[in-house]
C-alpha cells in the first residue's frame, strides 16, 4: 500500500499527489512514468512522474480527472492509502541523460499543453540546474485552466501561457505561439521537446517537421503491464513497431504514425461506456460474480 | 486390475461456455481411493524419472490408499512447491503418466488428479507443513514470481535462506495469474494459496518492483546484501506477425487479452479494466495459450476460431484443452495462414486475409514446413484478431546489467549443471533461459537453481 502524503487541487479536475513510494523515488529520473492501481478492483493506469523527493521517499503525481479510474483516485484524500504504485517505467528522457556540454550547444524549447504541463516541470527544473536555460510554451483552455505558472516562473528562461479564449497571456494555440517567435521573433531551436494531448503534440509535429527542427514528443498510449509483455501501447515509428512504454515513452515526433496512435488511443472509448452502464447497472440488479460481461453480452444477441 | 481410470467429472460444454469456472471438479476421496487402488507400485517406477521433479509418486499414492492424506501430502511437498498448480497443467501424457506401465495395457494411472486431490485437500483442511531448517542468516533474491521463482524461493526456504522475491506486477505468480484463465487455474482458491504456503515457510514477497528499473541486479547485491541472485522473469514479450493492418483497432497479443481476461479480471463487472468484446474471433496460433485465448473469447459470448498454419497433428498444446476447445465450439481453421488483416474506415478490424497451405518436406525442427498454396486467398470474418505466436524473454535485466550473457534470441545463458549465469552469485532459470516454455519445466529449473545458489554459497562461506 502506498499513502498519499499531499493532495492538491491545482485548478477545477486537474489534482496534484504526493504519494509515499521509496524504492520509486529512489530510482525515478524526468520523463518517465508510473502505474498505479487505486485498489483491489481497479485498472492500471500510467502517469508521468512529475516530481520526486528522494530523501522523503515521495513521488508527485499530477492527472486530470477524465474516466471512471481517475475520479476514483481524485475521491481520496491525504492519509489514504493506493494498493499500486510500480515504476519508474520508461526511458528516462533524452535531456537529462545527455551530456551538459551537448546540451550547452542547443537552443531547446518546450512546449507544454494542458495537465502535459506538469512532467515538463522536472525536465526544465533539472536542465536550470545544470544551467542550461529553455524556453517553455505553456497552452491550455483559459486562465482558470492554468497550471504551475510560478513554477515555471523560477525555472524557465522565457515563459510564453497561451490561452485558447484569450483571457490570459497569449490568445491562441501553442503551434500560433512557436510559429511566431521562429517567424517574428527569430528565435532559431535546435530542439523541441513537446507533452500533452495526442492531438496537440500532432499539430507541433507538423509545424517543426516544416522548419526542420528536431521534436521530441512524450507518447500516452493504452497500456495494461507497462513492462514490455503485451504490447498494448504499440506505436508505429518510421517503419518499426515499438512498445511506447519500453521502447519510449519519448520518440521522434516526425517518425510517428499519430493518426493510427490516436485512433488506437479511442479504442475502448465504446467499452469504457459499456462498463460505466454495466456499473450503474450493478446497483440495480442482483449479479452473479461471474461473467457479467458474457451475460450481458449474450443477453444482446 | 481396472484398465480404465476412475472418470473425472467435469462442467458440462453447453454450462461451462457461460462462466470462469473450473472445468474439472477433481476427484473426491471416495474416487481418488479407487483410482489410488490401480497404481500397482513398481519397484522401479518409470513414473518418478519422467516428472521434472521426481517426486516419489508410488510413495504419495500409497500413503493416500493407506489413509494418510497428510504424509501423502509432506511426500509430494519433498520435491514439488506447487502441487495444486502442477496436478492441473502439467502436460501429464507426456510425463508421469505416459511412462506408467499400467498405461501400456490399459489407460494410465490419473497421477496429475491424485496430485491435485491431495493438494486441495490440504488446502482445504488448511493442512499445512512449515517444516525447515534453522535460519541461516543469508540473504537470496528471486527476481520474479512464477513457477521458476517459486520453486526456487520455497526450496532456498527449506534450507534456512533469507528469501525475498521481486515481482514487477501488483500480483505475484506470473503465468499462472496473468497468462492461464482461471477455468484452468482458479485463482484464489488454489494460485494464491499455494503462494500463501511458501508465505508460511518465510519468503517474503515485494510486488511492483521491477529489475532493472526500480532496482537493478547490482543495487540488490551492493546496498541490500543480496549474495545470491536467481532470475526467473520468464519470457513474457509478444511476437507480432509483421502483416499490414496489425495495429488495427481489435488486434491484440495473446498477453494482453489474457492479462486483461486473468489478471485484470476483465470479465467481471465490479472490475475496472475494460476487454475487447469482439463478436467474432479469430486467434493465430495453436498452443495452450492460443486455446485459452480462444476458450476466453467464447465465454465473453463471441463466435471464437483458431487460424493455425500447420495440421491437426503438429498442434503444440495439449491434446486435452484442443478437445475442450471443440466441445466449447471454437472453430478450427487448419493448413490456415493470415496475410492481413482488413481494417475499416474508423480503424477497427473487419476481416483477415489468409491462404490455405499444404504440408512440404519436414525442416530442422523435424516438423513438416507448411507452404502457401498459389491462389488460395480467402477472406475470415472476424471483428478481433489475437496474435498468439510465442513469447521472447524481456531484455530489461540483461540490458541492465553487466556481465550477464544472453543468446541472440535474448535467451540468459547458464551453465546447465547449476543454473549460473556468466556473472558470480547470479543463477537463472526458467522461461528467461530457455524462451517459452511449460510451467514444470520452469519449476526443475528453480530447483535445480536452488540446490546450485545453496553449493554457491556454502562453498564461499567454507
Amino acid at each position: 500500500m502506498y499513502k498519499i502524503t499531499r493532495k492538491r487541487e491545482l485548478v477545477e479536475n486537474i489534482f496534484l499527489m504526493d504519494i509515499e513510494a521509496r524504492r520509486v523515488a529512489k530510482s525515478a529520473l524526468p520523463g518517465q512514468f508510473v502505474i498505479i492501481k487505486v485498489d483491489e478492483w481497479g485498472e492500471r493506469v500510467p502517469l508521468t512522474i512529475c516530481d520526486y523527493d528522494r530523501e522523503e521517499g515521495t513521488v508527485t503525481i499530477v492527472f486530470q480527472t477524465l474516466g471512471a479510474s481517475t475520479k476514483k483516485l481524485a475521491a481520496l484524500s491525504e492519509g489514504d492509502e493506493i494498493r499500486d504504485f510500480v515504476g519508474p517505467l520508461g526511458n528516462p528522457s533524452e535531456v537529462v541523460t545527455d551530456e551538459k556540454e551537448h546540451l550547452l550547444k542547443k537552443k531547446i524549447v518546450f512546449v507544454a499543453g494542458g495537465v502535459g504541463t506538469a512532467p515538463v516541470y522536472p525536465q526544465v527544473k533539472m536542465l536550470k540546474e545544470k544551467g542550461i536555460d529553455v524556453d517553455v510554451i505553456i497552452g491550455t483552455r483559459s486562465e482558470k485552466t492554468l497550471i504551475m505558472e510560478e513554477e515555471f516562473r523560477k525555472v524557465a528562461k522565457n515563459l510564453y501561457v497561451c490561452t485558447d479564449d484569450g483571457s490570459y497571456g497569449f490568445h491562441g494555440l501553442v503551434t500560433d505561439k512557436l510559429k511566431e517567435l521562429m517567424e517574428v521573433d527569430k528565435k532559431e531551436y535546435d530542439l523541441c521537446i513537446a507533452i500533452g494531448p495526442m492531438i496537440m503534440m500532432k499539430f507541433v509535429s507538423q509545424l517543426t517537421k516544416s522548419y526542420g527542427l528536431e521534436t521530441i514528443v512524450s507518447l500516452n498510449p493504452i497500456m495494461v503491464d507497462g513492462t514490455g509483455m503485451c504490447g498494448a501501447c504499440r506505436v508505429t515509428v518510421g517503419d518499426e513497431v515499438k512498445f511506447a512504454c519500453v521502447d519510449g515513452p519519448e520518440f521522434n515526433a516526425h517518425l510517428i504514425n499519430f493518426d493510427e496512435a490516436m485512433r488506437r488511443q479511442s479504442m475502448y472509448k465504446t467499452a469504457e461506456g459499456k462498463k460505466n452502464i454495466i456499473m450503474e447497472q450493478k446497483s440495480v440488479h442482483e449479479h452473479s460474480d461471474l461473467c457479467d460481461l458474457g451475460e450481458i453480452l449474450h443477453e444482446e444477441k | 486390475m481396472k484398465k480404465n481410470r476412475v472418470p473425472v467429472r467435469e462442467q458440462k460444454p453447453e454450462e461451462r461456455v457461460r462462466n470462469f469456472k473450473e472445468v474439472s471438479y477433481g476427484y473426491n476421496l471416495e474416487e481418488a481411493l479407487l483410482e489410488a487402488d490401480r497404481c500397482i507400485q513398481c519397484r522401479n517406477p518409470r513414473c518418478v524419472g519422467a516428472c521434472p521433479v521426481a517426486i516419489n509418486i508410488p510413495k504419495f499414492i500409497l500413503e493416500l490408499r493407506n489413509g494418510d492424506i497428510k504424509g501423502a501430502r509432506d511426500t509430494i511437498g519433498e520435491a514439488s512447491n506447487l502441487p495444486a498448480v502442477c496436478g492441473r497443467v502439467c502436460p501429464q501424457e507426456e510425463q508421469c503418466e505416459g511412462s506408467c506401465i499400467v498405461g501400456i495395457k490399459g489407460e494410465p494411472v490419473n497421477i496429475g488428479k491424485l496430485e491435485r486431490f491431495v493438494a486441495d485437500w490440504a488446502m482445504e483442511n488448511r493442512y499445512r507443513n512449515t517444516e525447515k531448517l534453522p535460519g541461516n542468516g543469508r540473504k537470496v533474491a528471486v527476481v520474479g514470481s512464477g513457477p521458476a521463482g517459486l520453486t526456487c524461493a520455497g526450496d532456498l526456504a527449506k534450507l534456512g535462506y533469507d528469501v525475498t522475491i521481486f515481482e514487477a506486477l501488483h500480483e505475484p505468480g506470473g503465468v499462472l495469474v496473468y497468462g492461464i484463465p482461471e477455468f484452468r487455474l482458479p485463482k484464489e482458491s488454489v494460485v494464491r494459496e499455494e503462494i500463501s504456503l511458501l508465505k508460511d515457510l518465510g519468503v517474503k514477497i515485494e510486488t511492483n518492483v521491477i529489475v532493472g528499473r526500480t532496482v537493478t541486479i547490482d543495487s540488490l547485491i551492493e546496498e541490500e546484501d543480496f549474495e545470491g541472485i536467481f532470475i526467473g522473469s520468464g519470457a513474457g514479450l509478444p511476437m507480432f506477425m509483421g502483416i499490414k493492418g496489425e495495429n488495427a483497432n481489435g488486434v491484440m497479443s495473446a498477453n494482453e487479452y489474457l492479462t486483461r481476461a486473468n489478471l485484470m479480471k476483465a470479465f467481471r463487472s465490479d472490475y475496472d479494466t475494460p476487454i475487447s468484446h469482439g463478436r467474432k474471433v479469430a486467434v493465430v496460433g495453436a498452443g495452450n495459450v492460443a486455446m485459452d485465448a480462444a476458450r476466453t473469447a467464447v465465454r465473453l459470448g463471441a463466435e471464437s476460431r483458431i487460424i493455425y498454419r500447420r495440421s491437426e497433428k503438429e498442434i503444440p498444446a495439449r491434446a486435452e484443452e484442443v478437445h475442450h476447445a471443440i466441445e466449447e465450439g471454437v472453430i478450427m481453421n487448419l493448413l490456415t495462414n493470415p496475410v492481413e488483416i482488413l481494417v475499416d474506415e474508423k480503424g477497427f478490424v473487419k476481416g483477415m486475409i489468409c491462404v490455405k497451405m499444404e504440408l512440404g518436406e519436414p525442416d530442422e525442427s523435424g516438423r513438416r514446413r507448411p507452404v502457401e498454396i498459389a491462389g488460395s486467398e480467402f477472406v475470415i470474418d472476424c471483428d478481433s484478431v489475437i496474435m498468439s505466436l510465442g513469447t521472447s524473454p524481456n531484455p530489461l535485466i540483461a540490458s541492465t546489467t553487466k556481465g550477464i550473457d544472453t543468446n541472440r534470441r535474448g535467451c540468459i545463458i547458464i551453465n546447465e549443471e547449476n543454473g549460473e549465469t556468466t556473472l558470480p552469485g547470479v543463477f537463472a532459470g526458467g522461461d528467461a533461459v530457455t524462451g517459452s516454455a511449460t510451467v514444470i519445466l520452469a519449476m526443475s529449473a528453480g530447483k535445480k537453481a536452488a540446490s546450485g545458489i545453496h553449493a554457491y554459497l556454502e562453498e564461499k562461506h567454507s
